[in-house]
């Protein structure tokens, strides 16, 4: 199996810096971190990567199986970190693949040096005594939003799925050319992230972690990014000056100094 | 209408604008526009709070305009799931494009009540191309997602009877082969169908079956097109193949009343029903001396006898007709010896009139010819499995049904190899 090709590895910067692996969450690609991979590559050895199923991963990987689950999500990330080995790698998870990281980093703590979890939610449905901020009927509106969105898909990938490569114009670019999946892949995804609880896997993490919030956030709301940094132990919480579920958009530059300086910490 | 006078005077000849529609229409300057425009109107900072809001979007949220511009931000006027779709779709590739349009979301109007919407929003940058705020557009959809809704459903259920359709033909499929070939003592047996399309039944069939005094009866044929009704034709020939075999013994007089059954049986507005079969019956020859073969053929290609010898050659059945077209169709048949560690072939015209890129397009008779020469000597379920990865290869271009079927009789057990042998490397 080739990690690279499957799950589209792109490294930059500096050969014997640091490695830096971004690992986005559910709704886009490695295009996520296009404003933060500029901002660190000048010291750092930074790697980006798409999900299967996501970006421009390789669709033949796609398990409905394995991907109905964070654990099986993690195996592919224990895999493109140990393509660094025996260097150990930060790795920064964005909102689900957080919670990747966290599970990778139990399994195989000696490929991690450190972990970033950026806007992190262990679980998003609530729970007795435990706010995650959804409804299970929330969730399910999701999924119908999901289904009534295409986003770039149908137009651009129908030539694909239906095999009429002779029609040209059923392949023009829509304008939501970034971040197009295919709507059932989507909608795996979409309950793999939101109807996962990995509230206990977070006291087994070893590593030292970085728990990094966003001040504004509907997803994980101030007091989840508080729960996640109560249960690791050793972790350190920072509450970046950013508005909305993805800072690395938001405020690039806050979100890349608080990864580095993590980094660089002694 | 206009100005033609015909309203009290309003209007002068020649169709200009007579005063009060004069005023309405310098009445609908800019400002108008945006306040009571059909469409939503929204200007949000970067962090998404509202700053300026019209009349009509408003009015659809039944909401005041104290409550909601400086107060809100526009993630706050969605229902929740709307609200992850937003966050985690709409924002994104909002600041990565600096647009995006038509994505489907719901208001939350002060009533509770849920408005279906249409979103289209724009980043409006700075003369320093920095993003200053963003401007969103909504568009009532109530009737589209209503409609859009249908269009799922019945996609929905489309994907569920496609689902059912498959389910169906596979069962029906299955009928038409046996679920496992009956073990003939002595003799190696071995077949494969393949499956061109799971959404139709193929017309091919095949089949393996005891008969009295301790005989078997083979056959292996192709109805003419797909579909339930050469599925149907299928599963007639094969019991009509069946039945005639017990009180026959001569292959080409079992075709015989197989071609009678399909004339005599069919309807003047049908389609005329016909195949092409390779019928056989094998009569063991005694202990380790193979099998006695009689053939018959009706237009069907010929079957493929690769000898322990290492030859192949194809097994002529000369003059037999299709079955179920002439009445007085002339079906005749051939006699081989299938000795130790021969194996006979039988096989559709999926597989040589299969496209390739090479030659006139299709694999061909040489090709397979050549194909089973390479293969010979052989046994059934080696040849089966050598010619399942060649229909595998030929990939999109195996475009038919293919079903093979193969006999063969096991070779003695060569003798144990004597010291230095030919082609032994001890010096």
């Amino acid at each position: 199996m080739d990690v690279w090709r499957r799950n589209r590895v792109t490294v930059t910067g500096p050969e014997d810096g640091p490695v830096v692996v971004l690992s986005h969450g559910f709704g886009c690609d490695q295009n996520l971190w296009r404003l933060v991979v500029p901002l660190l590559d000048d010291r750092f050895r930074v790697v980006v990567f798409d999900h299967v199923g996501a970006g421009r991963s390789d669709m033949s990987a796609w398990d409905a199986e394995k991907y109905s689950t964070v654990e099986g999500y993690a195996q592919d990330v224990v895999a493109v970190c140990r393509e660094f080995a025996p260097v150990p790698v930060t790795f920064v998870g964005h909102s689900v693949s957080a919670m990747m990281g966290v599970v990778a980093s139990v399994q195989e703590p000696e490929l991690f040096e450190k972990l970033v979890l950026l806007t992190p939610s262990p679980r998003y449905v609530d729970d007795a005594g435990y706010r995650g901020g959804f409804s299970a009927e929330d969730i399910e509106e999701l999924l119908d939003s999901l289904e009534s969105n295409y986003l770039g898909w149908s137009a651009t990938m129908a030539p694909v799925i239906m095999g009429t490569p002779d029609r040209p114009e059923l392949g023009e670019e829509l304008t939501n050319s970034f971040c197009r999946t295919d709507p059932e892949i989507a909608r795996v995804f979409a309950r793999t992230t939101f109807l996962s609880d990995h509230r206990a896997a977070l006291a087994g993490v070893t590593v030292p972690t970085l728990v990094a919030q966003s001040a504004r956030d509907a997803i994980a709301p101030p007091e989840v990014g508080a729960y996640v940094h109560a249960h690791i132990p050793g972790s350190e919480l920072v509450t970046l000056d950013a508005t909305g579920h993805c800072p690395q958009l938001s405020a690039p530059r806050a979100t890349a100094d608080a990864i580095a300086s993590f980094v660089l910490e002694r | 209408m206009e100005g033609t006078g015909a309203d009290g005077g309003r209007g002068r000849a020649g169709g200009e604008p007579g005063r009060t529609e004069m005023a309405a229409l310098l009445g609908d300057n800019a400002e108008d526009l945006y306040e009571n425009a059909p469409c939503g109107y929204l200007s949000t900072r970067l962090d998404g709070r509202i700053v300026k809001i019209n009349g009509t979007l408003l009015k659809w949220l039944g909401m005041r305009r104290e409550e909601v511009v400086g107060h809100k931000r526009f993630s706050d006027l969605l229902t929740v799931g709307g609200r992850l779709y937003h966050e985690t779709h709409f924002a994104p590739l909002l600041t990565m494009q600096g647009e995006v349009s038509g994505v489907a979301l719901d208001l939350v109007a002060a009533d509770r009540g849920v408005l279906p919407v249409l979103a289209t929003s724009v980043v409006r940058t700075g003369t320093d191309g920095e993003p200053l705020l963003i401007r969103t557009t909504l568009l009532d959809a109530r009737d589209r997602r209503a409609y859009e809704r249908e269009l799922l459903r019945a996609r929905r259920e489309a994907e569920h009877e496609r689902v059912r359709l498959q389910r169906l033909a596979t069962t029906l499929q299955r009928s038409l082969l046996p679920p496992v070939l009956v073990s003939v003592p002595g003799l190696d047996v071995a077949a494969h169908y393949h499956i061109a399309s799971s959404d139709e039944v193929g017309g091919d069939f095949y089949d393996l079956f005891p008969l009295a005094s301790g005989s078997w009866g083979f056959f292996l044929g192709d109805v003419r097109g797909k579909g339930a009704e050469a599925a149907a034709v299928a599963s007639l020939a094969r019991y009509t193949l069946r039945a005639a075999a017990v009180y026959d013994r001569d292959p080409a007089r079992v075709l015989g009343a197989l071609n009678s059954v399909l004339i005599d049986g069919e309807n003047v507005d049908e389609e005329p029903r016909f195949c092409t079969a390779i019928f056989g019956r094998l009569a063991p020859e005694g202990e380790d001396r193979g099998f006695r073969v009689a053939l018959a053929s009706g237009g069907h290609p010929p079957a493929v006898l690769m000898r322990s010898d290492g030859s192949a050659d194809f097994l002529p059945t000369p003059g037999g007709q299709l079955v179920g077209v002439l009445r007085d169709a002339d079906f005749t048949g051939t006699v081989v010896h299938l000795g130790l560690g021969d194996t006979l072939l039988l096989y559709t015209d999926g597989l040589p009139e299969a496209h390739t890129a090479t030659g006139d397009g299709r694999y061909g008779d040489e090709a397979l010819l050549e194909f089973t020469r390479a293969l010979a000597p052989t046994s059934a379920p080696a040849a089966i499995e050598a010619l399942t990865a060649l229909l595998d290869s030929l990939g999109q271009g195996l475009d038919d049904d293919t079903a093979l079927l193969a006999l063969s009789v096991p070779a003695v057990p060569a003798p144990e190899p004597a010291a230095g042998r030919p082609g032994s490397r001890e010096p």
